[in-house]
């Protein structure tokens, strides 16, 4: 055994040009940005304001940041495929070899689903949640901050394994026999078993932290009944992560006994059982869509009721929709399988329950369709993604409920009518749901909002687009086309996937467009300063100065009402005469920064990357450092700092005109 | 500063100094958290459980656990374990009584229990793999080495954590509210081993014992 494993030279595919290109590119880019900030002498700012920074507010933006690198990533990855899929028809084999798109097709799955839209959605929790809470911070700030990085070093680990080594050629479901060692020898479905692994880990403390925060620090007066929308919504989806995450861990860690130690749980030998990796995988997989789309559900219902300036239409038949689907979502996953072939009872039960768990979604549509009516609605930017969620996640929603009938499904099973459902209810849901997000908190992040004008553009570039993607892929489905085909025979095939092809152009032009409205924005951050209430919102993350102080709010709100930033501006509103009360402040203790977190993704990095390449000794030295920083954290002495009375004041006197209503 | 509501909206009449509020609201925090923690935990185990019950008769002519399993010295080991649970729970009762010498007593009781729980168990697992029982006989024995070994890697942490936890009350204090919230958590860790241990015992050695 050599002292790097199975790691050496020939590890680096030297010969592909495509690959070497793309690392490339990655590297170059990585390189600049990190010759930039040093010449600039960012290094010490970022280093003590982000990184080692316990401020949920910061987390979360590092977490939209990972997250749309990611999509940029992810999306080659789709690029790659349509570009692929609308040459390689008749004798054609297009310009990508099996090995390649095998690699590609599994990289979109997994980058997207977990590198994207996870830390997207945890991205956006953490910034917006404690803030509608009204409270200062999140339950475990290290924890949180230790979360981040666990995420990171995933992300990090798959991206390596585009220049050493190669990723999973097992798609994203790495199902087994497959993705066993007698099938994939090579080291990509360790990448992806580590990464998910150590991302997964982290994702687990990042549920518990909010549980934690959600149930036992509200600000005083907030019953349960009067909490926000989106932190019920967030609530559900940190308890599907409590419950559902551990599974996968267990998976996963069977399927690396199997691989790394020749255990048996699902070979081919040894009586060892592939279905059942199939079933604990979507014990897993059919929450986790839940996960996903729930936040983005919150995130409409805040939208839709701002805009249109009307409270949401029932909010408890919301609340209790969302906790509906929470609980149901553990009783569907056979629906990702009924050809598995268990018996018609099994299946028709799963296909029942598939159908009822539609049910809690109507009336969230119904909720959202009933706020607008009557509402006199600004069309910003953030509705228009939500009009057009509503729409797009309708039709995602019944061709689902198609699916779910199994004679159907076993018609339909792995067709691309299948990729075109999830695609739908995937970026129709969540992706429009966090761009919607992504827009109406912008400028409670940075104090300036994002150019309306650009926003429209892409968001018609990407429903447009989505729609030339992906309604051929339907059409192809019941042609009988499968998914991740390299290429086909089939000449009536091509006009769809070239449509689709096309379809992908448009939306790349919608995510070129953002990356416009982004620049564009910053630079006329001056004439797009915000207010502390820029949308006239209702929740109390608008009470607080544009970005929030570390500490969120100098004096914590007292709840009264669902709404009640909005009561509270109607009541100012009644009270006009009264003169504004003498504000004194009192001290704050505030976390403080830690470099935990960085330290234990380094550590998390040296351990994934040696146990993917069985450099062991090097896995010693992860799993020790990981140890020690454990130590050196539980024996620090000071956990807090404190923010005195003065500090808040000036704080309060820049910024007071501005929260001043 | 009369009334709080931090945990749940409920309001508390007595008056506090802000030193109490943060302390008493700290520790229904992590105490709460931690729970959560051991809930996740345990929907793990079960994911390992079921995979055990899958894969139980899945023994590919291999041994059975009827033929491998010793009811003695697993007998033995529950012994030692739960009897760890006990001394864990007085060491917890010196904890809030701040008494140093039996702290530390029953800490050595409950390391000196758990210790001899693994090495049992190592034992067990030592002879099976020498008659040629090992994991990679069967689905059946991959199962049992890794819901089994989960435990006990559990009880190793376990152990570990016993330790620190006794450097932390020697170098900080048993004052220290940090330190009490940690062995607090320490001990709810170790009884939720038990409990998944009652399971594993039935579902594996009772149960094995009895098809």
């Amino acid at each position: 055994m050599s002292l790097l494993g199975k790691l050496n030279w020939s590890a680096i595919p030297f010969d592909q040009p495509i690959i070497m290109g793309a690392t490339g590119g990655m590297v170059l880019f990585i390189g600049l940005v990190l010759a930039w900030v040093t010449l600039k002498g960012y290094v010490p700012y970022l280093w003590r304001e982000w990184i080692t920074s316990v401020d949920h507010k910061r987390i979360g933006v590092m977490y939209i940041v990972l997250a749309l690198l990611m999509l940029l990533r992810g999306f080659a990855d789709a690029i790659m495929m349509r570009s692929q899929q609308a040459v390689a028809a008749g004798g054609a084999q297009g310009y990508l070899p099996p090995e390649h798109f095998d690699q590609i097709f599994s990289a979109h799955g997994t980058i997207m689903i977990f590198f994207m839209a996870m830390p997207f959605v945890i991205g956006m929790m953490n910034f917006v949640v404690p803030l509608q809470l009204g409270v200062r911070d999140m339950a475990f700030p290290t924890l949180n901050s230790v979360a981040l990085g666990l995420t990171a070093s995933g992300i990090l680990l798959t991206n390596i394994s585009l220049a050493v080594g190669e990723f999973s050629k097992a798609g994203w479901v790495a199902y087994p026999p497959l993705s066993e060692l007698q099938f994939s020898p090579g080291v990509g479905v360790d990448y992806y078993l580590w990464a998910l692994q150590i991302s997964g880990v982290g994702t687990l403390m990042t549920g518990i932290n909010f549980v934690a925060t959600i149930l036992k620090t509200r600000a005083s007066g907030m019953t349960y009944m009067r909490m926000p929308v989106f932190c019920w919504t967030s609530l559900a989806a940190n308890l599907l992560i409590v419950a559902a995450f551990p599974v996968l861990t267990a998976t996963l860690a069977m399927l690396s006994l199997d691989r790394y130690l020749g255990f048996h749980f699902f070979t081919i030998d040894g009586q060892g059982n592939a279905m059942m990796y199939v079933n604990l995988f979507w014990v897993w997989g059919h929450p986790e869509v839940y996960i996903l789309v729930l936040p983005a559900f919150g995130i409409f219902s805040e939208v839709v009721s701002t805009f249109s300036g009307k409270p949401l239409f029932g909010y408890r038949s919301m609340v209790a929709a969302t906790m509906v689907i929470c609980v149901l979502s553990f009783v569907v996953w056979l629906h990702h399988f009924f050809t598995m072939g268990a018996s018609a009872n099994v299946n028709g039960f799963f296909g029942v329950m598939t159908m009822i768990i539609a049910v809690p979604t109507g009336v969230k549509v119904f909720n959202w369709l009933f706020t607008m009516y009557g509402g006199r609605i600004r069309f910003t930017v953030p509705i228009l993604w939500s009009i057009g969620f509503m729409v797009t996640f309708v039709i995602g929603g019944m061709t689902g409920v198609l699916m779910a009938v199994p004679p159907a499904d076993f018609a339909l099973h792995n067709s691309l009518f299948l990729i075109a459902h999830f695609h739908n209810v995937i970026i129709g849901g969540t992706v429009f749901g966090l761009m919607a997000g992504y827009n109406y908190w912008f400028p409670k992040a940075f104090g300036f909002r994002l150019d309306e004008r650009w926003g429209r553009a892409s968001f018609w570039c990407w429903l447009i687009g989505f729609y030339l993607a992906f309604m051929p892929l339907y059409v192809l489905g019941l042609m009988g086309m499968t998914r991740r085909m390299q290429h086909y025979d089939v000449a009536g095939w091509q006009p769809w996937l070239v449509i689709a092809a096309i379809g992908v152009a448009v939306i790349l032009a919608g995510i070129v467009c953002q990356v416009i409205q982004l620049v564009v924005s910053i630079r006329k951050r001056e004439q797009l300063k915000a207010t502390a209430d820029p949308w006239n919102g209702r929740t109390l993350e608008w009470a607080t100065a544009s970005p929030p102080p570390a500490w969120n709010f100098s004096v914590l709100p007292n709840v009264a009402d669902i709404d009640a930033f909005w009561k509270e501006k109607q009541d100012d509103r009644r009270h006009q005469a009264t003169p504004p009360k003498e504000k004194t402040f009192e001290p704050i203790e505030m976390p403080k920064s830690s470099a935990t977190g960085f330290v234990m993704a380094f550590f998390a990095v040296i351990f994934g990357f040696a146990m993917i390449w069985h450099i062991w000794w090097m896995a010693g030295v992860g799993i020790i450092g990981a140890f020690l920083t454990t130590l050196a954290f539980a024996f620090r002495g000071e956990e807090e700092t404190e923010v005195t009375p003065e500090q808040i004041a000036r704080f309060e006197l820049v910024n007071g005109a501005e929260i001043a209503r | 500063m009369t009334t709080i509501a931090i945990d749940g909206g409920g309001f508390r009449e007595t008056p506090l100094s802000a030193y109490q509020i943060a302390i008493s609201t700290k520790r229904v925090v992590v105490g709460y958290g931690f729970w959560i923690f051991l809930l996740s935990d345990i929907v793990m185990f079960s994911a390992f459980f079921a995979a055990y019950a899958v894969l139980a008769h899945a023994t590919a002519d291999g041994p059975t656990g009827m033929q491998l399993f010793n009811q003695r010295s697993v007998a033995i080991e529950t012994a030692c374990l739960l009897a760890s649970s006990y001394t864990c729970g007085l060491m917890q009762l010196a904890v809030t009584s701040r008494r140093y010498a039996v702290t530390y007593l029953m800490a050595f009781l409950t390391f000196a229990l758990g210790a001899a729980f693994l090495a049992l168990e190592l034992h067990e697992f030592a002879g099976m793999i020498a008659s040629g029982a090992g994991p990679q006989r069967s689905a059946f024995l991959s199962a049992f080495f890794t819901l089994v070994g989960c435990h006990g890697l559990h009880v190793t942490v376990g152990l570990i954590w016993l330790v620190v936890m006794m450097a932390q009350v020697g170098i900080k204090s048993l004052y220290d509210p940090t330190v009490e919230r940690r062995l607090l958590c320490f001990s709810l860790f170790w009884h939720a081993l038990d409990i998944v241990w009652v399971w594993l015992f039935t579902v594996v050695y009772l149960m094995g014992g009895l098809s």
